[in-house]
């Protein structure tokens, strides 16, 4: 199992291969081969899980080729505590999304085809090491996404695929360029993650920062950070259900996930300088921001949007801090947002695939129409709030406890989205769910088996993190520890003696 | 663990202690996911059935694990169960742990004793409900969370349960969902208890960083106690941490346990079936402040300050809540800001520093207040869910047992000897007069009140006419079994309870202050406030008790002048100072509507601004920097056109290119991309050499 990084990618690669092959008006056969090339992925993913060495910070799996040698370019792929957690989260939700695509009708060869592509762009951002090779697969990804929101997505979905696209590629130009720069500035001329990490002590802190804000602005328009957020409530809104999942699951985690895989080894002089404003106090904005635009939705989709750019604030609040609690709940935080923010869209898919219509003030007391819908929507419901039991309280809290340490104001700030949070979800079940029926809609289908199995292994996941984190945060814990001590530890003194 | 300062804790462990709360969890999940179809194919009784013999066997398990700890040395009355590790992150250990000592014992007693007897009221009170299950997962559920809350071995753990209770509390208040006042009553109790875990959370966050300082960073209880005085120096924001922190907790506790200025949600809670009233808004959920506080007693010895907000809350917390009880026309209103008001006493009591005698009345109160509660629904139940007591009267003749169980309630909660909420009230009353005379005047006044309000629901509804329509006159019947025999259990609580906790001024013990004295032992060197040595002074002991009663006895003579005799008219007083008084009483002094304004509509407000920003501000940059990007790129392309002759050609074909490529996507025919896609991936990705 030496290359069993490179088969997680590969292998919807070649799904998507064999679904091109596929006769155009076979549905089925194309929706259950399509799922076919993404078992092997989950199956893998729960291989690696079982197989992690939980006591190491390294980079485990790891396989080298050389690529295009004459501009030093080479295949690393490897995971460590910080990727691991999303491989595993995108080899559960790859799976999970093709079976809530199931009902897709429109041009389905086309749509299967780019999704495993997608899954296997995904998959090659997390666990490759070359910058060049990371680069590529972040392109990669792009693509299937532009088209798979710009043509099954909803009425303004062109607006919605282009805003993204050009969004993502103005990204993109910037983290080239500091790519470049990071490239041209070693000698010889790397792309290596790990030499550029090892090398991190001879970038000037004036080189280091220019590197940080052009990756940081790539990223955060990702992740996505205040200002540059708007892309994703219209990307939401328009795009399909499992690719609106996708999006939250997966894609938004490619913003933090890429700060704290280049940005924090690689400019640790920059982090230090830059943390505060660009990661703490843009996450606290973000945390509240996006919480009380999200109370102001009458659309579903929108308001779980604006609740995403809420919850993905604590994620750059715990980076920020620097303390286990703060890191390690940020880490997990991305995983559970993940799930969590995936049932929630999955939820919203089920109301939207009877009805044809998100908005919250055109239902009414689906609670007593739907009751096992009601029961699962109660569970994501009350862990996106953060209760106790579930998996979100523990890493919302372990960043809150973490942020306590580094400021103050700014956890006080932050821990009103508690409340605030309580406010919009529970005010929108209460318009949805509660109250009396809805006569237009009082013998609305309850969740199917499908929809189910789609929602099960999400809730139950949901439910065992609540009580048992450590299953996540012993994978995670050893690399953070060590990341920390790299950013804490970076001294400026050894980078201006060797600084031109 | 021992902090350097501390002594030895000897602990004793069980592995039986996880299943008090997990019984309750089993039955919980079981009637969540089948208990629907069980109703079906078995009917009510085996739902009910299984969902009382969960707390019923954890009762059982209470008895035992309290005879065990009886039978160790005071100093050694402490039993742990630790499950597994929950959260270690550097120096934060938190674990799924529990810890039963002589607190969580009376806790755990309360709780599944009254616990159970409300699960066997259900099942009468809920004889007609097709979604009993939903009910009972819910109920059983919520004894689980409560459990937690005070079983936990660490502050997250009580947080755990402190936040669950308030989950099954929101759904049990909107357990009629299809009513949108039910629904939004419970989203408020959830909210507004939000705003109290808020403070809760910073309160501990701030404890758990001030100890890691001195390097004993930790949320157990029984290590804070020990390694808490390390903290006794240390500085925030111009006062001590200790006060910071414990104010932070009291907002925790003002929350939960319905005080000035969070209890706004407690009347709204009355929404909820009946028995939900008794259980969690009045014996358990609602204390959980008091024994949040109590159990937390070494840190909020050492803040006196926190002690006199504490105080001050509770005791104006108690008037108030009085005040609005007196013109108050809805039976469970009336009951609900009665218990607000006894909140406030219990405050009283652990603000002072005598958190046995706050716990004690905690007990007590559990008695009367849930012997209330269910007679109240026992009337509801007969009366076809009237809930007005203009309605009622007469009702005694009716309803016998429920009349003779809800009178010694009232008279426990009036505060007449010998019965339980004398001995409770009278020990609070008595060191809130050795702290601080003003406050002990308060919440003196307040008992007058209490005495008159409840007994002026008790003439209201059972003695004179019979106000209500012929139809339900006619069906007027005593309740079932199910719901009178937890009534007669309760009212001989509520005589007896209070034999718990005689005073040495009455020839007793106290035997329930020396059983919490192991758990408050830590207090002793605490400084701060003491309360103790007053007990010399007997005189002035038996004339406040005297005085107390009296004056009890005199609210109790007004309400029968008013609304027994009728010799004098209500409608007269109410009409004192032009009627204005009494419709702001009446109208709750209007608290409610203030809020609305201030905090919900403000907070909407806010949100519709941000949101309106949001759309018309960043994105409006964003799509204005797309229109300026266009406009350029026409004018280049003008420059082009007029300009340089020669690419005229190149132009017209990038764009008719373009424009074809538009037109595909719009035609869904994509192969074509795929296609190019792929074959640019793959000539990147196997390039070896170039």
């Amino acid at each position: 199992m030496e290359n069993i990084l490179t088969y997680m990618t590969f292998i919807p690669l070649l799904g998507m291969f064999a679904v091109l092959a596929l006769p155009r008006d076979n549905y089925n056969l194309i929706r259950w081969t399509a799922l076919g090339f993404t078992i092997p992925g989950l199956i893998m993913a729960i291989w690696l899980y079982a197989n992690f060495d939980r006591t190491t910070a390294g980079m485990q799996f790891m396989v080298r080729y050389e690529w295009i040698p004459r501009y030093n370019i080479q295949y690393i792929m490897g995971i460590d505590g910080l990727s691991v957690t999303m491989v595993l989260l995108t080899g559960l939700l790859c799976p999970i999304c093709l079976l809530a695509s199931f009902n897709i009708e429109k041009a389905v060869k086309g749509y299967f085809a780019l999704f495993l592509l997608l899954n296997a762009g995904m998959m090659g951002v997390f666990c490759s090491l070359d910058f060049f090779l990371f680069y590529i697969f972040w392109e990669v990804m792009l693509l299937p996404m532009y088209f798979l929101i710009g043509i099954w997505g909803g009425p303004r979905r062109e607006y919605a695929a282009i805003k993204f696209f050009l969004y993502t590629l103005l990204g993109s130009v910037l983290m080239l360029i500091a790519m470049l720069a990071l490239y041209f500035h070693n000698d010889p001329h790397t792309f290596d993650m790990l030499v550029l990490m090892e090398q991190s002590g001879t970038y000037s802190r004036v080189f280091q920062t220019w590197a940080w804000i052009g990756l940081f602005i790539g990223f955060a328009i990702k992740i996505p950070a205040f200002p540059f957020h708007t892309w994703l409530p219209d990307a939401h809104v328009e795009a399909p259900t499992a690719i609106s999942v996708i999006l939250a699951g997966v894609l938004l985690k490619m913003g933090t996930y890429g700060i704290l895989r280049l940005c924090y080894p690689v400019l640790p002089l920059a982090t230090q300088d830059m943390a505060f404003w660009a990661l703490a106090v843009l996450g606290t904005w973000n945390i509240v921001y996006g919480a009380l635009c999200a109370m102001a939705q009458t659309d579903m989709k929108k308001l779980v949007a604006y609740s995403s750019i809420s919850h993905m604030g604590y994620v750059m609040l715990g980076m920020a801090t620097l303390t286990p609690q703060g890191i390690n709940g940020a880490i997990l935080q991305m995983f559970n947002h993940g799930t969590v923010t995936a049932m929630l869209f999955l939820l919203v898919g089920v109301v939207y695939d009877r009805a044809h219509h998100r908005d919250i003030n055109g239902f009414g007391g689906l609670a007593s129409v739907m009751p096992t819908y009601t029961g699962i929507m109660a569970i994501a419901f009350f862990a996106a709030m953060g209760l106790p039991g579930l998996s979100a309280f523990i890493s919302e809290v372990l960043v809150l406890i973490g942020a306590w340490q580094y400021s103050k104001p700014l956890t006080i700030i932050a821990a009103t989205a508690v409340i605030l949070t309580a406010g919009y979800m529970l005010w929108m079940l209460q318009r949805v769910w509660l109250g009396p029926v809805n006569e237009k809609y009082a013998d609305m289908e309850d969740v199917t088996t499908r929809e189910l199995v789609t929602l099960i292994p999400l809730a139950i996941i949901v439910m065992i993190l609540g009580v048992y984190p450590h299953a996540v945060l012993d994978l995670i814990n050893p690399t953070l520890l060590a990341l920390n001590e790299t950013v804490l530890n970076a001294t400026p003194a050894v980078a201006q003696l060797v600084a031109p | 663990m021992t902090a350097a300062h501390g002594h030895e804790i000897v602990t004793h462990t069980s592995n039986l202690l996880r299943w008090i709360p997990l019984l309750p969890l089993i039955g919980a999940a079981i009637n969540f996911l089948v208990g629907s179809r069980i109703q079906r194919k078995m009917g009510r009784g085996a739902v009910a059935g299984l969902a009382t013999a969960m707390p019923a066997m954890s009762f059982v398990l209470v008895v035992m694990s309290f005879l065990q700890l009886k039978g160790y040395p005071t100093d050694e009355r402490i039993i742990i169960d630790h499950v597994w590790k929950w959260i270690h992150i550097g120096t934060l250990n938190a674990d799924i742990a529990f810890q039963f000592d002589p607190l969580s014992a009376v806790m755990c007693l309360v709780i599944t004793g009254i616990g159970s007897l409300i699960h066997v009221y259900s099942h009468g009170y809920m004889d007609d409900e097709p979604a009993a299950w939903r009910f009972f997962a819910l109920l059983n559920l919520f004894m689980f969370a409560m459990l937690c809350l005070v079983l936990g071995d660490n502050l997250l753990m009580m947080f755990l349960g402190w936040e669950g209770v308030g989950l099954c509390s929101w759904g049990l208040i909107g357990f009629w969902f299809s009513e949108m006042a039910n629904a939004r009553a419970g989203n408020k109790a959830f909210i507004v208890n939000r705003v109290g875990d808020f403070g809760f959370t910073l309160g501990v966050f701030l404890l758990f960083w001030t100890l890691d300082s001195h390097g004993a960073g930790t949320v157990v209880f029984r290590e804070l106690a020990n390694s808490v005085h390390l903290i006794a120096n240390d500085q925030l924001w111009g006062t001590t941490v200790a006060t910071v922190v414990t104010l932070f907790l009291f907002v925790g506790a003002t929350g939960k346990s319905a005080q000035i200025p969070l209890y706004v949600w407690l009347p709204d809670a009355m929404a909820g079936p009946t028995p939900v009233s008794a259980l969690i808004h009045a014996a358990t959920m609602v204390t959980a402040g008091v024994y949040m506080i109590a159990r937390m007693n070494f840190l909020f010895d050492m803040a006196p300050f926190t002690g006199q907000v504490i105080t001050t809350i509770g005791a104006l917390t108690a008037f108030f809540a009085a005040t609005i009880g007196l013109a108050q026309n809805d039976i469970k209103k009336v009951l609900a800001y009665s218990t607000v008001s006894q909140l406030g006493y219990m405050f009283i009591g652990v603000g002072v520093g005598a958190y046995a005698a706050g716990v004690f009345h905690l007990v007590t109160h559990a008695f009367f207040k849930a012997c209330l509660f269910l007679g109240s629904g026992s009337i509801i139940h007969a009366m076809h869910h009237e809930q007005d007591m203009r309605n009622m009267g007469g009702l005694k003749n009716y309803m016998p047992r429920t009349y003779w169980t809800f009178l010694i309630a009232t008279i426990a909660i009036a505060g007449i000897p010998p019965l339980a909420g004398f001995f409770s009230k009278d020990e609070i009353l008595w060191k809130a007069f050795n702290y601080n005379p003003a406050i002990w005047a308060v919440g003196f006044a307040a008992a007058g009140m209490t005495a008159f309000y409840m007994f002026r629901l008790v003439f209201m509804t059972f003695f004179g006419e019979c106000r209500a329509d012929h139809h339900t006159v006619e069906h007027l019947h005593e309740s079932s079994g199910f719901m009178t025999w937890p009534l007669v259990i309760l009212a001989v609580g509520s005589v007896f309870a209070g034999f718990l906790g005689v005073p040495a001024a009455l020839g007793g013990s106290n035997m329930f202050e020396q059983w919490l004295e192991p758990v408050m032992a830590h207090s002793a060197h605490g400084g701060g406030h003491d309360v103790h040595g007053g007990h010399h002074n007997l005189t002035l002991e038996y004339g406040l008790m005297a005085g107390s009663v009296l004056f009890a006895m005199c609210g109790i003579f007004l309400a029968h002048l008013m609304y027994n005799r009728k010799s004098i008219n209500p409608d007269g007083i109410a009409q004192i100072a032009g009627g204005r008084l009494h419709t702001l009483i009446y109208n709750k002094y209007y608290i409610d509507e203030i809020y609305q304004v201030v905090w919900v509509d403000g907070s909407l407000g806010l949100a519709k601004m941000l949101s309106w920003f949001d759309k018309n501000v960043v994105d409006g940059i964003v799509n204005g920097a797309a229109s300026v990007t266009k406009l350029v790129s026409f004018i280049n392309g003008r420059i082009d056109l007029h300009v340089v002759d020669g690419l005229v050609n190149k132009t017209a074909s990038l764009v008719h290119g373009v424009g074809g490529a538009v037109r595909r996507i719009q035609t869904g025919s994509i192969n074509a991309y795929l296609y190019v896609i792929v074959i640019v991936v793959t000539a990147v990705l196997f390039a070896r050499t170039w």
